[in-house]
């Protein structure tokens, strides 16, 4: 049996762990909250390109963005966004699996797809696993700003310019509650149709494009592409924080369930000891006085 | 009551401002613009300068944008304000320098993704959270 100082020792590192875990909860909470705000302060900018890319959709432009097409699949894309840093509990398992899912629709029909990763995760899964990461960005930290990500949406937006990727899709965890993330694999072009025009938009009348449709149109979807990036990535971090503190607190949990457990067995030890010594002076005693 | 159009300053960050306005004047590619209610619908770029918004009780909100879209409609006037700086060679650096880091993290890697392994992984990761749970399970009895 282990002796009294081997658990002793034990239980002490045991409670060091659980300082750090509840520590770690707590921090998860409060950037958790902060996080939630960015994920609001996103939403109007969001809205509001919406509108005017439904408002778009009903000019009728001399212009046909290649945006609004659809085409033949010969490669896809996909834009994962992953945390940072791990401890977060089953949040970017999941999240791959989602895409693994999706991705190996495409491989049935031998098509063959290239990754955009955010988040190093990501980074690590993918290359990992030998999929094509055609661009990334990670480190973005807890306040990531749009012009962290132009660059590898970028990338992505040109493939499609190219014609080199016919699809793109958008990875990520929604924040649907502090206790619920769920991963969406959503469609990002080509644009999806849209439904009926809000009122009061008269049918058949166009834009005045200053200075030409084409570039203005060009900077309209990237940026709606963008925005919808962005709000992914801010939306995963909120993902992240909460999964996190889920995550540390049945971490905290469970040391505490330890800790009884060896208390328990420490007692038990302590005691045998005890009657042992006892047994052997009363025995040592019976054996001098007979 | 004068004539009114309804106006919104977004970034991709956050609201900046949204009001009811009289006149707006915006730096437009081809130079600046200035929109009385009830202009034509309209959509232009921005150049990086100053959105001056006159609101219906005579003020003048002076805004700042690196760039951004305005669109137009009779009612309502949106402006998607960027938050950074842009440029179409700023961009392309951008996008190149994921890209290598990219191709820097692929190195000596083949271009199939492993879905054998992939499963094999998360099998492992389920099988894990499984003996977890179990342990959970005795340790509350």
């Amino acid at each position: 049996m282990a002796n009294v100082k081997e658990i002793r020792t034990k239980i002490g590192s045991v409670q060091n762990t659980q300082k750090i875990t509840s520590a770690m909860e707590m921090v998860a909470a409060s950037k958790m909250r902060k996080a939630q705000d960015r994920m609001q302060s996103a939403r109007p900018y969001a809205d509001k390109m919406r509108n005017v890319i439904s408002h778009m959709a009903f000019a009728h432009s001399e212009y046909n963005h290649p945006f609004l097409h659809k085409r033949e699949v010969k490669r896809v894309g996909y834009i994962v966004v992953t945390s940072d840093g791990g401890l977060c509990g089953g949040l970017n398992i999941n999240l791959f699996k989602a895409s693994i899912a999706s991705m190996r629709e495409w491989e049935d029909k031998n098509i063959d797809i290239d990754v955009c990763a955010i988040g190093k995760k990501g980074i690590g899964f993918f290359t990992g696993l030998g999929g094509n990461v055609v661009s990334e960005v990670s480190q973005i930290g807890d306040k990531p700003g749009l012009s962290d990500l132009i660059g590898a949406v970028k990338v992505m937006l040109d493939a499609y310019n190219e014609g080199k990727i016919d699809r793109l899709y958008l990875v990520y965890n929604r924040f649907v509650n502090s206790l619920t993330q769920k991963p969406m694999v959503e469609a990002l072009l080509p644009l999806p149709e849209h439904k009926d025009p809000d009122e009061g938009l008269v049918k058949h009348w166009d834009y005045i494009y200053e200075p030409d449709a084409k570039s203005v149109l060009d900077g309209v979807f990237m940026r709606y592409i963008e925005s919808l990036v962005y709000q992914g990535v801010v939306e995963n971090i909120a993902c992240e924080q909460s999964a996190r503190m889920v995550a540390m607190k049945a971490a905290t949990d469970n040391a505490d369930d330890l800790i009884n457990e060896l208390q328990l067995i420490y007692n038990k030890v302590r005691q045998a000891s005890i009657t042992q010594e006892i047994s052997e002076i009363v025995g040592g005693a019976a054996a001098l006085s007979s | 009551m004068a004539m009114t159009t309804h106006i919104d300053i977004v970034s991709a960050e956050t609201e900046i401002f949204s009001g009811s306005t009289t006149m707006i004047f915006a730096p437009a590619e081809m130079g600046e613009v200035g929109i009385a209610p009830r202009h034509a619908p309209m959509v232009t770029r921005l150049k990086p300068g100053e959105v001056r918004v006159e609101t219906e009780n005579g003020e003048t909100q002076h805004i700042y944008v690196s760039g951004g879209i305005l669109e137009v409609q009779p009612h309502l006037v949106t402006v998607l304000a960027d938050t950074a700086t842009r440029a179409a060679d700023i961009d392309e650096a951008a996008a190149l320098e994921a890209k290598e880091r990219a191709e820097k993290a692929m190195q000596d890697k083949s271009v199939k993704i492993d879905y054998a392994r992939a499963q094999a992984e998360f099998a492992e990761a389920a099988a894990q959270l499984k003996a977890i749970e179990a342990l959970r399970k005795r340790a509350h009895r």
